[in-house]
This record gives C-alpha cells, structure tokens and sequence, in this order.
C-alpha cells in the first residue's frame, strides 16, 4: 500500500510537469494553429533563466591572495559574492531562494522570448503545412540548444531548493516524499488553475477562447486576435518557463532537458486530444501516474520493459478507441 | 651533328640493361622497411596525423573537451613545445621531443556527439579523408566498442579514452585497441573492501543500472565483489538510458529492505539519480538498524561539479585523480593548469597517456608500421605517468595499474576540490585472468586501410 501511494505521488509529481508543458503546447496549437516543436526549449530557457539568476546573484569579488598560490604556481583568488558582500547574511538568504525567486525574472523573460519568436519566425509559417511548422520549429530548438550549450556547456548545472525545503516530509512511517517535490506539485496545479481562470473569468480570455473556435467571426466584429494571439503565445511560454525553473532542483539542467520532455509532452497533448486544454492536463497527470505504476518491481517482473514504452503503449490504444484524444475537438486538425 | 647525341650505341644499351637487371635482383632486404612499411595511411611527407574522436556534443561534451585539450598539450610536448610534461617523467622513453621518427605531429579532430555510430562514422571520416595513422579518444564504452571494431577492420591503432566497460578489453577486445583506463571489474575488486570496512559485512545491497553493456558489467562487478565481503543482494533493476526523473526507480528502494542504494549510473543519469536519492531522504534513513547508505562505483570529477552536494561522502573509485603527489602528476597538472587554467579531469589524463604512449611504441618499434607498435607496446611496462608502475598486458591489451577509491569531500575549498582519495589499491590486487572476459584479439597483420 505504502509503494502505490508513493507511485501515485511520484505519478502527480511527474504529471505535474507534463500537464505544464502540454498545456503551452495546446495554447500555442489552439490559437495560432502552431505545431511547436520548439516548445521543449522554452522549458529549457525557463530552467536556465533560474540558472542565470543564481549565476548572478553569485558573482564575485576577486581578490588575488600573493601568500597562496593553485597547484599549477598562479597566485590563488579568494572569491566573495557580490550580494554576500553587501547584505551580509540576508545576501545569503537571497542565494538560497535563488529558484523560487528566480520565477519574478523568468515572467517577463519569458513572455518577451515568447513574442519574439512568434512574431519573428513563427507567424511566417501560419498558413504553411504543419510538417513546415514542424520543421522550423525543431530547428528552433536546435539552435536554442546550442546556444545555452556554448554558454553553459552541456554537463548538467546543479541547483539546489531553499535549505528549508531540501529535507523530504515523513508522511508515515514508510511514506517519505521530497519537500520540493511536494512544492512543485501544488506550484504546477496553481498556474493549471491561474491559466484556466485566466481564459475563463478575464474578458480577454473570453475573446481567446472565441478565436480558438472561429478565428475569422471573431476578426469580423474588429478584434485585433493576432495581437491576443501572439500574447497567448507569450503567454505558453511563460507557463513551460516558470515549470522549467520550478523544475531545476529536482532535476540539474542541461542544454537537452527540453528535448526529454518534448516527445512525452506531444503524446500527452494528442491522448488529451488536440486543442483540448481540460485534455492536456487530465492526460498530463493519468500519462504520469502510469509511468510510475509500470516502473514497479511487481509490475516489471509481470511485462519486462513496460516502464520503457507504457505511455506510447497506451497512447495507441486510445487513439485505437478515441481518435480524436480523451477531450479532443471535432475538427482539430482533422481538415 | 646534333643528332649524333642521341644515338645509343650497342656497349652503352649491354651497360644500362645490366645495371638495371643487377638493381631488380637485389634482395629486398637490403632496402629497409621498403615492402613493410606499406599500411593503412603511411606517414609521406613530414608530418604524422593523429585522429582525435572525441564527444564534442551529447551528455559527455564536456567530457570530451577537456579529453581534447589534453591531446592538444600532448601534441605540444611531442613536438617540443611548451614544459613537456609527463615526457620528463615518464619511465623509460624513448621519445625525444622532435616528433614521433621525426615527424612532426599534426592532428584532426571529430565529434563522436556521444553516439557509437557517430563515433563511428567520425573516425571512419578521419582515416579515410584525413589520413589517420592512429585513432584515440572516446568517453563511453559503446564507442569504444564500436571504434575499436571498425579500427580492428580497417588496419588503424585504436587508443581507448575514457571507457570502463570490462567488454572492452573482454569479450570485445581487438588486436588494434588498446585501454589505459581502468575497468568495472578493477572497480568492485579495489571498493568491495572498503565498503566491507566503512559500511560493515553485514550489509543488503539494492542496484540501479543503466541498461547497456557498462551498466550490466558495472553491476555484476560490483554484486562480486560487495557479496564476496558477506553483503547481500536484494534487488537490480534496469532503468532506461538518459531517464530525467529516476522517483519512480527510486521510491521502491525505500521499502525494499536495502540499507545501501549502489548506482550503476554515469555521466548526466549519475547526477541525477544520486541528485534524487539524496532528496528522497535516503543518505537521512535508517535500515535494519542502520544508517542508509549510496554507493557510485565510477564518477568523475565533472560529474561530481554537476551533482553537488549530493556526492559529500560518496565512496567510488578513479583512474587518477590531480591530486596525487607523484612528480609526474604534478608535472601534469602544472601543464595542464599553466595552459587551460583549470586542474585536468581523469578523462584528460588518460587521453595525454594514450597520445604518449602510442608516439613512444612508434619511436621504440622506429616504425608506424602498426604490427610493430602493436609488438612495442604488448607487454610494456612504464612508470612516471601518475598511477605508479604501470603494465600493458599482452593477452587483453589492458594496463593493469594502481586503482583510486575516492570519497566526495565533505568541505571542499573549491569546485575542483570535490574528491577525496581514501586508498590506492595497489594493480597486483586488481589484476585478474584475463580469460574470464573470453574473446579473441584477432590478427595482428597491417592491412592497406581495409
């Protein structure tokens, strides 16, 4: 009992993530019609913003110490952070929530990355076929990548959760789960329930949610949708990029996070159904949940190898029995 | 009159024909090497190329850019530039800092992006269009393996880099690939006792394993040896290559019984899984009355810059670390440090050994011809290249060297400082038979570039 209850959290956990990242996708697709391909990356971005925050809240002082020197003979530098010089301890408080606070520049980092792209690339590639937008948008990608690569490197840059959160809650006695995973489970169900509330109680999401059904009525009546569209688009970038800083102290970033997650987050968003917002989420957390029931050692004894191919193995039996996804539209993609 | 010049008479066609009769019948062995020397890519003119196949993208970039940086300052020393480095310690030498048989050293480089058949594809590239003499480099075992097979085919010397698999120079082994690293076998043997020693005998072991030929032979060596010193097994379980997330593989060690968690994991999935199970509370638990423990069998120095302070504590093993305190580690390190300013990782040590080691075997067989380096290095032993006397076994072209059980350091001064050496295991405890592994070396002839 203690071990499902445990691979039901590790599944929420895991779904968490996947729904944040489905549910960008099914915005941009949604709205603008986009297959993006370059929606992994952004995620990536979203955990870097919180690695170049941390890198700036640590630069420091150098100072060069004549009486030591390296092992290789050059004088040895005694290094302080900037931020630790000036505010003392409260500097190193200021460190130690470097991720959580790290999301207050991620926002509007994302958000301008976000309209750059659509409007610099993406809106030439509308009325192109999807395998176009597929392609240019994985090229996207490819070139995102290879800039934080040469930037950062490509090993994996550790980044730690607040010293407070770094223990793990004993929720029984067998029953031992991560704080900040436990943290980013409920950060991941708040910005689920902020967007939707977002493009159910706010005028512009009505207007959003109209063009996501008739682009071309809701142009008639001299609503600027592009304008809103392009924002939904900055909008999708900001919910992977926030889920990729949220992410880094469960998983050390590196330039090819975004790639691991962007094939699982597709299958999540074609079983939740294309276009399906309720969809992607419901179809984030079920995909999670039987990711972490098929790694069980009862489960992998019984079908050896399940663990590896449970999600495309129940993604083909709901598209066998549900073409359109669990929530899919009618019509969504389907011209 | 003019055309009298180009008359021929009848005494001078009886002398040229003569002469040139007598120079055909000479026996080919008075003109040395003149038959011998035809092989795959025989140095011409005044320059030798040495092939770099290294992961310059992929998870072991890094890796592989310190790896290059180390046969850069190799190619340096060769030539007779810069401090020399290990070439003034280095025990005996034949090499005399004008090149390789006077040949200047010039070099190519590939990227293998951490994928075998890219690796493959690279140095297939670097012997066929760039006229390789010797291919060297690597930092997985899947493309050593893959490598070694193509340079067995083709007639080209293979110096493994960084791989660890016992396959390599076991069931896989060529005639034409040659490992300095260490193996997962040498691993169990040199850390079974001092696991046996810190964690006490009466220990249950639960494995996670990366499933491909490194993880499985990691995870057999590693079961061998810890069951050898009384512990037992509990469970191994396979996770995929490159999984982010490992809670799922993670939350059944919690209940399993197991008070040691053993990580069969390398490179990015190391970092990960060790990054999680400490979050999981794990290095916190007790079991079975005592305290849980995490063991990485191989991790590197860059590895352990990306899992932070989850590897304090650690027990695993390496190859060598820049911490030693032999003159030619220093001699190494100042070198390295002098020119790149950071301290060089193992994967750079073995990589400057290996470009070393092959231009002395060339230099002491006074051919490139790799029949002969492959008779100069079988069987040689060296010292004075930071792991102490060091052997070349001729059956399984494997050093056989002293083994480092490291510890992650608890207060580390900087990001360098991550490692602590506990024990130098000395190579006669560590050297097995090497028919355990099987596999055969397979011919030895040169070949004209397959």
């Amino acid at each position: 009992m203690d071990a499902i209850i445990l691979q039901i959290l590790n599944g929420l956990d895991k779904g968490g993530a996947y729904a944040l990242i489905a549910l960008g996708l099914t915005l941009a697709f949604g709205t603008l019609g986009v297959v993006n391909f370059a929606h992994g990356a952004l995620f990536m971005l979203g955990a870097f913003c919180a690695v170049v925050f941390n890198k700036l809240l640590t630069l420091e002082i150098v100072r060069v110490d004549p009486t030591k020197t390296t092992p290789w003979g050059s004088p040895l530098e005694v290094k302080t952070p900037y931020v630790q010089a000036m505010l003392g301890d409260w500097g190193k408080v200021f460190i130690d929530y470097s991720v959580p606070v790290s999301i207050v520049m991620a926002i509007p980092v994302m958000l301008l990355i976000g309209i750059v792209i659509e409007r610099g690339l993406i809106r030439f590639f509308y009325k192109r076929p999807h395998a176009d937008q597929i392609l240019v948008t994985f090229g996207l990608a490819i070139v995102l990548q290879e800039i934080v690569k040469h930037f950062f490197g490509a090993n994996p840059i550790a980044q730690s959760a607040p010293q407070i959160f770094s223990g793990s809650l004993q929720m029984t006695e067998a029953i031992v789960y991560p704080y900040w995973r436990i943290i980013y489970l409920a950060f991941s169900l708040a910005v689920i329930a902020a967007v939707f509330a977002f493009l159910q109680l706010t005028t512009f999401g009505m207007v959003v949610r109209a063009g996501m059904q008739d682009r071309e009525t809701v142009g008639l009546l001299g609503i600027n949708i592009e304008r809103r569209f392009t924002i939904v688009f900055g909008l999708a970038a900001v919910v992977a990029g926030v889920a990729g800083v949220m992410y880094t102290p469960i998983v050390p970033p590196d330039y090819h996070m975004g790639m691991d997650f962007l094939v699982l987050s597709f299958v999540v968003v074609v079983v939740g159904g294309m276009g399906s917002l309720p969809g992607a989420v419901l179809a984030g957390f079920l995909l999670g949940i039987l990711q972490s029931f098929a790694s069980m050692n009862e489960v992998k004894a019984l079908v050896p190898g399940i663990d590896q191919i449970i999600i495309y193995l129940v993604a083909v039996v709901i598209l066998l029995v549900r073409p359109r996804g669990l929530l899919g539209r009618k019509g969504v993609m389907e011209s | 009159m003019a055309n009298d010049k180009l008359i021929i008479n009848r005494r001078t066609a009886l002398k040229t024909g003569l002469a040139g009769a007598a120079a055909l019948a000479t026996p080919t062995f008075f003109i040395r090497n003149a038959w011998a020397d035809d092989f795959c890519n025989m140095p011409k003119g005044k320059e030798v190329t040495f092939g770099f196949n290294i992961p310059q993208s992929g998870a072991y970039a890094d890796e592989g850019m310190d790896e290059l940086k180390a046969y850069q300052l190799a190619v340096k020393h060769l030539n007779g530039e810069g401090d020399g480095g290990m070439l003034k310690t280095m025990k005996p030498l034949a090499l005399k800092g004008n090149g390789v048989l006077g040949k200047k050293v010039a070099y190519v480089s590939g990227d293998t992006q951490t994928k075998a058949d890219q690796a493959r594809a690279t140095a297939k590239r670097m012997i066929e269009k760039d006229g390789a003499i010797m291919i060297t480099g690597g930092s997985s075992s899947a493309e050593a393996v893959a490598v070694q097979s193509l340079c067995q085919d083709v007639g080209v010397i293979f110096m493994a880099g960084l791989t660890h698999s016992n396959d390599t120079t076991g069931k896989d082994k060529r005639a034409y690939g040659f490992r300095h690293f260490f193996n997962a076998y040498m691993s169990g043997v040199a850390l079974g006792p001092v696991l046996a020693e810190a964690y006490g005998k009466d220990r249950v072991a639960y494995h996670l394993t990366a499933d491909y030929t490194w993880g499985w032979t990691q995870e057999e060596s590693m079961k061998d040896a810890t069951e050898k010193q009384g512990w037992k097994t509990v469970k191994a379980v396979r996770t995929p290559l490159g999984a982010a997330d490992f809670s799922q593989y993670i939350t059944p060690v919690l209940n399993s019984g197991a008070d040691v968690l053993i990580l069969n994991h390398y490179g990015k999935d190391m970092i990960n899984s060790l990054t999680q199970a400490v979050q999981f509370g794990l290095r916190d638990k007790m079991a079975n009355g005592k305290k849980f423990e995490i063991v990485v069998p191989l991790f590197s120095e860059l590895m352990a810059q990306g899992a932070g302070d989850a590897i304090k504590g650690i027990y695993g093993t390496a190859n060598w670390d820049w911490k030693l305190e032999d003159a030619a580690t220093s001699a190494f390190t100042k070198s390295f440090g002098a020119a790149y300013g950071t301290p060089p990782s193992q994967a750079a040590q073995t990589c400057y050994v290996q470009a070393l080691l092959y231009a002395d075997a060339c230099e002491r067989a006074g051919s490139f011809n790799p029949t002969a380096v492959i008779k100069a290095l079988e069987g040689f032993e060296f010292d004075g290249m930071g792991n102490g006397k060091t052997l070349y076994r001729a059956a399984d072209h494997q050093c056989f060297k002293d083994v480092l059980v490291v510890q992650g350091k608890d207060k580390p001064k900087d990001k360098f400082d991550l490692l602590e050496v506990r024990k130098i295991v000395p190579a006669s405890q560590v050297t097995y038979d090497p028919s355990i592994f099987g596999g055969e070396l397979g011919s030895k002839d040169a070949k004209k570039c397959g």
